[in-house]
Formats: C-alpha cells, sequence, structure tokens
C-alpha cells in the first residue's frame, strides 16, 4: 500500500506548512503569510511565465493560507489556467482551489465553464471524475444551466466508466436539488432505475441516492424502482458474508447500500405485487433473524454494521404500519436494546421504539417495557439519553399508565437536567390534561409542576390550568381549596400567585365557609405575596382584589384602603395605577347590582387545541408532538373539555392575546364603564372578549356567511377542478368558496407562521336531505338536513414550500343523484407570510445581495381597474406581507416584506409593486426571495395577480 | 429549518431531503484539520459552527452516544486519539451508518497515509480532500469498498 510522504511531490508547500506551525505567536504567523503573499505574488506578475508546477505549488499556498482563515484576493485566474493543464496533479489543484472558495468568487464559476467542459468531453475518466466533483461540490444554477442536460447522457452511456457513472449520478443529484427545474426528466430516467441492477455495487450505491431524491417528487415515474430494490435488497440479505468480498464490511455484506434501499422503499407504501412483497416481508424477517444470530466477529463495528440495516429495516416496518407480526417483533428486538450495554444501542432503541408506540399494532408491546425506560429516566448517564426515555414515556402514554408516568416524570423533574426542564413541563402538563379522569388529579399534578419547576412553567401551561378550571364547575372548588394551601407556602413561585389570583378571585367564595380560609384570610394571604411580585402579577392580583369586593363585601374597606395608598394610586406603573384607580372608583361609585354585572364570574372559555401543545410542537426536535397526536389529543381532550365544538381560535394561541383574555377582561370591561357612565348588559359587555364564547361560535360563523354570500360573484356550475372561488381567497381568509343551487361552502381560516386553521361551513340550500355525505379531508356527519348547515376544521401545517393547492373533494347524494365536486382549498404559500418590517436600508440592501436569477421575479401586467391606492394597499396587506412605508425613493412604489415560514424552513420575501400610473394599465410586480421558493412565489404571485383583477370586478 | 440561528432569518436551504450537511475533523484543541460543506454557509457561519461543534463534542466521554443533537440536525461523531471525525446529518438519518461511515473513511486514511496521524492531514490536505470525495459526493455516501477507493487513490497516486 503506498505510504504518502510528508507534502511529497511538492517541497517548497511543506517547508511553509513547517514554517507556520512553528509560528510561535499569531503575529508571527501572520508576518509569515504575509511574506509569501508577497512572494507568491511578485511570482504571479513576474515577466517570467511561471511553469505548470509552480503554479500548483503557488496555489495550493494560497488554499492553505485561505483555509487558516486568511483572506485570498487573487491567484484565481492561475488557479483557472490549472484547470487547462494535462497534468493530473495540477488539474487536482485547479479544481480544489474553485471548489473551496468559490463562495468568496462567484465571478469565477463563468471563467471555468469551458474547462470543466472539455474535461467533461475528454473520455479521459480521470478528468471527467474531477470535473464532476467540481460540478457536484459547487452546484450553483449556472453549473445546471451549463451542465444539466449532459450529466444524464455520461450517466447513462454504455461504454461510461462505473467510477464516473458514480459521481454523475450524485452530480446529478446535487444539480437537481439546486434547480430541478433544469433537469429534466427523459427517456434517461428509466435507464437511471435500472441502474438499481448494475453490477458494480459503488454505481448501485450512488444512483440509489439519486432515485431516491427524484423518487420523492415523482413518486409514479420511479415507482418500478420499489420490485428492482426489493430483488437487489434480497440478495444483499440472503448473500453469504464473503459474498460480496469487497463490499463485505466486517462479515456484514453491504451494510451501506442495504440502508439505503431500506430508505428508497420508505418513499413508497407496500408493494402491491403480492410476490414482491413476499419477497420483501421475507428480507424484513431475515434481518430481524440475523440480530438474534450469535456475533460473527466481537468488533464494535461488526455490530453496528449489522444494526444499521436493523435499525433501517425498522424504520420501514413502521413506515408501513401494517404488518402486526413485524412490528411486535421490531419490539422485542428494541426491548432487548435498551438493556444493552452499548449506549448507542440503548439510545437508539428509545428512539425507534417512541416511533413505534404510535402504532396500534405495537402499543401495547412497548408499554410492557415501561419499568426498564423509567430506570433509564432515572439512571442513565447521558443527557441525551434520558430525554430519549422521557420522550418514549411521553409516547407510550395512555389513560392505564398515565398516572404512573406522570408520576414518574414529575419526580425525575426534581433533578432533572435544566436544559430539558422545560419540554418535561409541557409534556406533564399535555399528559395530566389529556389522561385526566378526575380532574382534582389534574389540578394537584399541574400545582406541582408549579411547585417543583416554577420557572420552566410557561404561560401556556398556567393559562391552560386555568381556562380548564373555568370551564369546569365540578373542580372549582378543589382548585380553589388547594391553591389556598399552596400559597400557605412560605416561599411560593410566582406562577403560582398567578393561578392563586385568578382562582381565588373567581372561586373564593366557594371556600370562604372555612373559617381557616375566610374571605379576608384570603385576602390578606394573597396580598403578602403581593410585594414580591412583578407588574403582571401584581396587576392580576389587583383584578383578583376587585372581584373580591363583589364576591365578599365584607372585604370591601379593606381592600379599598389598599387601593388607596400611595404606593398603589400612585404607582410609577402606568397599568397598576390606572388598575387601583379605576377600581377604587368602581368599588365606590356603583351599585351593587353593577358591580355584579361587571365582576361576573368569567364566562366559560371557549374551547380550542391546548396551547401547551402548540407550544411543544413549537420546540420541535425529536419526540416533539406530531400532527397526528394533535388529532389525538382533540378527541380526547374534547372530552376534558366537556365538548367537541371548538371555537374560532388560532391554534396557537398568541400570548397577547391570552394575556388580554386572562388579564384584561375585567379592566376592559371597567373602562367601558367609566367612560360610558351607563351600564349595558352583560351580553354586550361580554362581547368585548377578543373572543366570542362557544355559544356564540355558529351564530357568528353564520351571520359571516350571509355577509359574504351578498358580495359574492355569480354561482358556479360544478366543473373538474373548481377554482373561480379560489382567487380570491389569495388576499383574504373568509368567504364564500363555492355556491351552486344545492351548496354553499364557506370558508374560515386563520394561519399563524406554519399553522393555519381552517373551518368549512357546508349548508345544504335545498329543502332535502343530503345523504352519505363526504369529503375527503376528515369525516363529517353522512347527513346533511335540509336547510342545515355542519362545519369542519381542517389542521394544516405548511411542512414546505408548494405551488399546488390541496383538492377538496366532496360527494353526497341529492334526490338519488350522486354529486361530485372537486375543490381547490384555497391554501396558498402567501397564506404562511408572516410580515417583517425594515427600514429602507435594510430592505434595499437585503434587495441587491438577492441577485442571483434564481431569487427573483418580476411579472408585469395589466390592471383591470383603475389603481386605488387604498384598494392596492389592502390588497397587499392582504398577501400577508407587511407594506413599509417611506422605504421606496419613489412614493408611488409599494414595497413589502415577509418571511414565508414552513416547517423545513423560512424563506424571506421582497416585493415591490411599481404602478405605472400614465399608462393606468400596467403594474410591475418585482419580488425577490432568497431561494428555491421562488417559483412557487412567483406561481402564488402570479395567481395574486390574478386575484387583483378578479377582484377588482 | 434555520439551521443559522435567529440572526439570519432569510437564510434558505435548498437541501430539506437528508443528506450529510458537513464533515469536520478537529483537534481536541479545536484546530479544523478539514472541513467539507455541502450546503452554501458563508464564512462566518462556517467559523461559527466548527466552534460549535467543537464545544458540543469535547465536553462528551466514552460513556456518552456517539450522537448528539445539534441544532436542527445530529452530529455523529467518533474520537480517534486526539481526533474528532464529525458528520453532521438529518434527524431521521441512519446513526449507525453514518457512524460505520466515519470509521470506513478513517480505515482508507489509516491505509493510504499508512498508519496515519493529525500531521499527514496537515501536510497532505490537498489529497485528504481528493480521499473524501471519493467516499462521499454532494452530500451521499458515493463508494464503501476500502479495496475500490484504494485501488483509485493508488491510481491517481501514479499519475503525475
Amino acid at each position: 500500500m503506498p505510504a504518502v510522504s510528508k507534502g511529497d511531490g511538492m517541497r517548497g508547500l511543506a517547508v511553509f506548512i513547517s514554517d507556520i506551525r512553528n509560528c510561535k505567536s499569531k503575529e508571527a504567523e501572520i508576518k509569515r503569510i504575509n511574506k509569501e503573499l508577497a512572494n507568491i505574488r511578485s511570482k504571479f506578475k513576474g515577466d517570467k511565465a511561471l511553469d505548470g508546477y509552480s503554479k500548483k505549488k503557488y496555489v495550493c499556498k494560497l488554499l492553505f493560507i485561505f483555509l487558516l482563515g486568511h483572506d485570498i484576493d487573487f491567484g484565481h485566474m492561475e488557479a483557472v489556467n490549472l484547470l487547462s493543464s494535462n497534468k493530473y496533479t495540477e488539474k487536482q489543484i485547479g479544481y480544489l482551489f474553485i471548489s473551496v472558495l468559490v463562495n468568496s468568487n462567484s465571478e469565477l464559476i463563468r471563467l471555468i465553464n469551458n474547462a470543466i467542459k472539455n474535461d467533461l468531453s475528454s473520455r479521459n475518466p480521470t478528468f471527467m471524475c474531477l470535473a464532476l466533483h467540481c460540478i457536484a461540490n459547487v452546484g450553483s444554477r449556472e453549473m445546471a444551466e451549463a451542465f444539466a442536460s449532459e450529466i444524464p447522457r455520461i450517466l447513462v452511456a454504455g461504454d461510461t466508466m462505473d467510477s464516473v457513472k458514480q459521481s454523475a449520478a450524485l452530480c446529478l443529484l446535487r444539480l437537481y436539488k439546486t434547480s430541478p427545474d433544469l433537469v429534466l426528466m427523459g427517456e434517461w430516467t428509466s435507464r437511471v432505475v435500472h441502474l438499481l441492477n448494475d453490477q458494480h455495487m459503488g454505481v448501485v450505491t450512488a444512483a440509489i441516492s439519486l432515485i431516491t431524491c427524484l423518487s420523492q417528487k415523482n413518486p409514479d415515474e420511479f415507482k418500478t424502482c420499489v420490485s428492482l430494490a426489493v430483488s437487489r435488497l434480497s440478495r444483499i440479505v440472503s448473500s453469504a458474508s464473503t459474498d460480496l468480498q469487497d463490499y463485505t464490511y466486517y462479515f456484514v455484506p453491504a451494510p451501506w447500500l442495504s440502508c439505503k434501499l431500506l430508505r428508497l422503499l420508505q418513499c413508497y407504501p407496500p408493494p402491491e405485487d403480492g410476490a414482491v412483497k413476499g419477497r420483501l416481508v421475507e428480507c424484513l424477517e431475515t434481518i430481524l433473524n440475523k440480530a438474534q444470530e450469535p456475533p460473527k466477529s466481537k468488533k464494535v463495528q461488526h455490530s453496528n454494521a449489522k444494526n444499521a440495516i436493523l435499525f433501517e429495516a425498522i424504520s420501514l416496518i413502521i413506515h408501513y404500519d401494517s404488518e402486526p407480526n413485524l412490528l411486535v417483533r421490531a419490539c422485542n428486538q428494541l426491548g432487548q436494546f435498551l438493556q444493552h450495554r452499548e449506549t448507542n444501542l440503548r439510545y437508539l432503541a428509545l428512539e425507534s421504539m417512541c416511533t413505534l408506540a404510535s402504532s396500534e399494532f405495537s402499543h401495547e408491546a412497548v408499554k410492557t417495557h415501561i419499568e426498564t425506560v423509567i430506570n433509564a429516566l432515572k439512571t442513565e448517564r447521558d443527557v441525551s439519553v434520558r430525554q430519549r426515555a422521557a420522550d418514549l414515556l411521553y409516547a407510550m402514554c395512555d389513560r392505564s399508565n398515565a398516572k404512573q408516568i406522570v408520576a414518574e416524570m414529575l419526580s425525575y423533574l426534581e433533578t432533572a437536567d435544566y436544559s430539558i426542564r422545560e419540554e418535561m413541563v409541557l409534556k406533564v402538563a399535555i399528559l395530566a390534561e389529556k389522561y385526566a379522569v378526575d380532574y382534582s388529579w389534574y389540578v394537584d399534578t399541574i400545582l406541582n409542576l408549579i411547585r417543583i419547576a416554577g420557572d420552566y412553567v410557561s404561560e401556556e401551561v398556567w393559562y391552560r390550568v386555568i381556562q380548564i378550571v373555568i370551564n369546569r364547575d365540578d373542580v372549582q372548588g378543589y382548585a380553589a381549596k388547594t391553591v389556598f394551601e399552596a400559597l400557605q407556602a412560605p416561599a411560593c413561585h410566582e406562577n403560582m400567585v398567578k393561578v392563586g389570583g385568578y382562582i381565588l378571585g373567581e372561586f373564593g367564595n366557594l371556600i370562604a365557609g372555612d373559617p381557616r380560609s375566610s374571605p379576608l384570610v384570603q385576602f390578606n394571604l394573597l396580598h403578602s405575596k403581593f410585594h414580591l411580585c412583578s407588574v403582571p402579577t401584581r396587576a392580576l392580583l389587583l383584578s383578583a382584589y376587585i372581584k373580591f369586593i363583589n364576591l365578599f363585601p365584607e372585604t370591601k374597606a379593606t381592600i379599598q384602603e389598599v387601593l388607596r395608598c400611595d404606593s398603589q394610586i400612585r404607582n410609577s406603573d402606568v397599568e397598576l395605577q390606572q388598575r387601583a384607580v379605576e377600581y377604587l372608583k368602581l368599588s365606590s361609585i356603583a351599585s351593587t347590582d353593577v358591580l355584579a354585572t361587571v365582576l361576573e364570574e368569567m364566562p366559560p372559555f371557549p374551547e380550542r387545541e391546548s396551547s401547551i401543545l402548540a407550544k411543544l410542537k413549537k420546540k420541535k426536535g425529536p419526540g416533539a408532538v406530531s400532527v397526528t397526536e394533535l388529532e389525538d389529543s382533540k378527541r380526547e381532550g374534547g372530552e376534558l373539555n366537556g365538548g367537541s365544538d371548538r371555537g374560532p381560535d388560532t391554534a396557537a394561541m398568541a400570548a397577547s392575546n391570552a394575556v388580554t383574555e386572562l388579564l384584561g377582561s375585567v379592566t376592559k370591561i371597567v373602562h367601558f364603564l367609566v367612560f360610558q357612565s351607563t351600564p349595558s348588559p352583560s351580553a354586550d359587555l361580554l362581547g368585548i372578549r377578543s373572543a366570542p364564547p362557544v355559544g356564540a361560535a355558529s351564530t357568528s360563523a353564520g351571520s359571516l356567511l350571509v355577509d359574504v354570500f351578498s358580495e359574492a360573484g355569480p354561482t358556479i356550475p360544478p366543473a373538474a377542478v373548481n377554482d373561480d372561488g379560489f382567487l380570491r381567497f389569495v388576499c383574504k381568509n373568509n368567504g364564500v368558496l363555492f355556491e351552486n343551487q344545492l351548496l354553499q361552502i364557506g370558508i374560515k381560516s386563520e394561519y399563524r407562521q406554519n399553522l393555519g386553521r381552517m373551518y368549512l361551513f357546508y349548508g345544504n340550500k335545498t329543502s332535502v336531505q343530503f345523504a352519505n355525505f363526504t369529503t375527503t379531508t376528515k369525516p363529517v356527519e353522512p347527513l346533511v338536513e335540509g336547510g342545515a348547515q355542519i362545519q369542519q376544521v381542517l389542521n394544516i401545517e405548511c411542512l414546505t414550500d408548494f405551488s399546488d393547492a390541496p383538492l377538496l373533494n366532496i360527494k353526497f347524494r341529492y334526490g338519488g343523484a350522486l354529486q361530485n365536486l372537486t375543490l381547490k382549498l384555497p391554501v396558498t404559500i402567501n397564506k404562511f407570510f408572516q410580515p417583517t418590517e425594515m427600514s429602507s436600508h435594510d430592505f434595499f440592501q437585503r434587495w441587491k445581495q438577492l441577485s442571483q436569477p434564481q431569487q427573483e421575479a418580476q411579472k408585469i401586467f395589466k390592471a383591470n381597474h383603475g389603481m386605488d391606492t387604498e384598494v392596492l394597499k389592502a390588497k397587499l396587506l392582504g398577501l400577508g406581507t407587511a407594506l413599509l412605508d417611506n422605504v421606496d425613493p419613489n412614493p408611488e412604489n409599494y414595497v413589502c416584506a415577509g418571511v414565508i415560514q414552513t416547517k423545513s424552513q423560512q424563506v424571506g420575501c421582497l416585493l415591490r409593486l411599481e404602478p405605472n400610473a400614465q399608462a393606468q394599465v400596467a403594474h410591475t410586480a418585482h419580488s425577490k426571495v432568497t431561494a428555491k421558493c421562488l417559483e412557487k412565489i412567483s406561481h402564488s404571485g402570479s395567481e395574486y395577480n390574478r386575484s387583483l383583477n378578479a377582484e377588482d370586478e | 429549518m434555520n439551521i443559522s440561528g435567529s440572526s439570519t432569518r432569510f437564510s434558505v436551504f435548498l437541501f430539506f431531503l437528508p443528506q450529510i450537511r458537513f464533515i469536520l475533523i478537529q483537534n481536541r484543541a479545536g484546530k479544523t484539520r478539514l472541513a467539507k460543506w455541502y450546503m452554501q454557509f458563508d464564512d462566518d457561519e462556517k467559523q461559527k459552527l466548527i466552534e460549535e461543534v467543537h464545544a458540543v463534542v469535547t465536553v462528551r466521554d466514552a460513556k456518552h452516544t456517539n450522537f448528539v443533537e445539534f441544532r436542527n440536525f445530529k452530529i455523529i461523531y467518533r474520537r480517534y486519539a486526539g481526533l474528532y471525525f464529525c458528520i453532521c446529518v438529518d434527524v431521521t438519518d441512519n446513526n449507525l451508518a453514518y457512524l460505520e461511515g466515519i470509521h470506513n473513511f478513517v480505515e482508507v486514511l489509516n491505509e493510504y497515509f499508512h498508519n496515519v496521524c493529525e500531521l499527514d492531514l496537515v501536510f497532505n490536505f490537498y489529497k485528504v480532500y481528493t480521499v473524501v470525495d471519493e467516499m462521499f459526493l454532494a452530500g451521499e455516501i458515493r463508494e464503501t469498498s476500502q479495496t475500490k477507493v484504494l485501488k483509485q487513490l493508488l491510481m491517481l497516486q501514479s499519475l503525475e
């Protein structure tokens, strides 16, 4: 085997590297580098033409200097020259320099395309590979433009060498990911799939990555790969450990290729062809069997390689989720790993079991390992392993074991690593709510949480406990008693004071009969915490005090005195001062009746998804809540909250909103009174609340439909895919999506970050019942009575950028005839915009940075109607971006900025609309984004343009 | 998937399909011996990533796993004497396959440089890139056969 000597071939380089290593200080190093840079510069500028060797050596030195972290501002031309050398070592250094430095100098790319072209057509496999590697490493759009059509040819040509095929496959993959629009499918596509049969395992290894990526984007075109992959896998799995020679790694045949094959299969559902499926199941069984065989080597490499395949096979089994036998076997295998001495295996087993827990077939099998998992939570040294154990406990939790799991998690919390406390708190809070059978247990758990880990209890958690207590009258007395006891502790967390203040303010009367918790005792207890609390908590306490005046007239004098003292009424904090002044006045001038009306018990909160769940989801990371789980909790949560109707509230409740609801509602009502002087009926007062209570939801939704109805366009007969209504939703969220003689479909939707919720209202306009009413999204009631309306809620998550709106198919029977309707759901990428404010300077700096052609889209379109400033502004705001004032030097132009939120990424987007007033007919819309999503945006943009016009009509 | 932290909201990642994000070889002092990037980062970001990886990996001991969560990704790493070999991949990627991918790569380096040591990587940094490109390309595993890779490297070595 070759032993490479130091810096072999380039003595000058080795000497330079040694010098640098010998430098005693940073200054000395910089001095040495500057000397070398001067030397190289003079050589490059010198009269004497440098030979290839010297050029290579100097370019290599420059590269070394760059890698040390210094800027290089010359030498690029010399590197480009090296590309045309016919010596491998010179070419290699040239390509390397370009691949490494290309970020800092994109001008370079244009210069090298010619050299790459020459090397690609050189028929010299070494040179071809160098060129392909350079394209794969740089992967710029210019390169895709130049070579995207050439590389597939190289890949499938009969006479291409194997190593070149390997590089070509991955090079194409890179270009496809960079610029999918430039890599056109063609007759090469089917031949690429057949590379799965290639004799050379290296070619298969490389090609399969390309095929997997292509399959993910075009599953139908590539579905023949399934049977090919299965037979390839089967041949590998059944081969003896020595059959594959070069590709056997520590007695394991082709571990990486096996993993890649199993991963490719995860792009597809289980094979439909019985024979293929049978063969695949056999493979999976063999893999599971092998895990039980005695190891062929004691080396960790052997077991790692074997288990890499095993874990990938288990992923596939979970992906199919249709073979109970395999799922249970997988679970048993992982169960063995839970006690393995290798930390890696214990970690991976916990992680993998987490997904098994969500399968109905293996959920019970997973639960049998509860003791081991609890033990892991207590004893593992690596915090990331403990974290997985906590995730798994969370995933395996159901009604049968909730109390045990919650108790274990609570006791773990006392010593838990700081980094995972917050997440643990959220999980405990969710489990306690989801599986609460009796609410006293729920209240105890949450108060314990606050006691143990108060600092990590986020607002969502304590808001939630209050929402639930307010909505469940059977637990209010218990909650008041428990929180009263908790507040007795000499030091209690501020969050406890908040909960205490709120609950006693509402329900203190329920425990006031006991002399130990008489009104004054309650008040003194709360007030003893007052001076230790922050402003928001004090504000809350002041509201609790005014509620006390209403609940317990005997406390009035004491509380008025407190409110009257200078530290309240002259508090430097405006909010506190205002509350003190207003509450004092209110308590002195309002009659008992008025007081009772204003300070009435809080109405039930609208039912909504737990905001805690939303928060946990936001934390993402492994073990975060999946969308299905969200649905689960909705089902189960419905029981807890006493109804399945859900109010029109966003999934992730805005914290500010919640604060308003919890803290502000009282003051708001008070303001109303003070300034209007005549008390209004309580119904109106409640109407001030930002969200209507449950009872009002359906009526308000109904009236919305009526409102929108009046401005709806002409009725549209059912068509193949109906998207007329769709356009008007680009800039707005509510309205009528569809209407004909029979059916009206109204929509209300709201979006926040990458999440959205859509309420669909299906109204039967006839007097006859619709039977068998089904939609493709979710089950609804199958019968819709004449004149009735049913409601459906969809939770939407934007995973990645998209251009096609999801389709909604609706079927029902009307008087014997089957009605079939397909509509585009008005979910466009701009719904996930988050407006972004920025200064003129920032805007144009970013605008200029986005200079690549693929980052920019421009459309010129006619305005069907006049360009009214206010209308345009409203539309632009409707698009979801922030409309920026005083940014564009030309006041005629409109400038917007926003960030599209998807689960996988955030995409910044800048937009300029340049109306051409003279022509009165042309707008120039111009938008820039920071990359990939562009075509989607411009797509959405063109829809937006259409909608501007459509809506103008 | 914002790998670059909250400071750069406008960053965008082309690659959301699982793949290698970068490969790093660092010594215990945090000096980089190889950095191979499979997605676009600007130079400041690269430096930040290098420092973060070093901070995350060096505090772990032999009883810990070879995997560590890192921003929205994970680092699969293995320590050889004073060198940490780290691969950054997506959370859904196969941990053990990449762990052994590292070892396979190290065995090739060991064979190629004849008992590889840190200095070999310093003085022959430009050759290490060639070895990497033979085994990993475009963020994917390109070739796994040590025999084939070494044969190819030997052939390249013989070229002028």
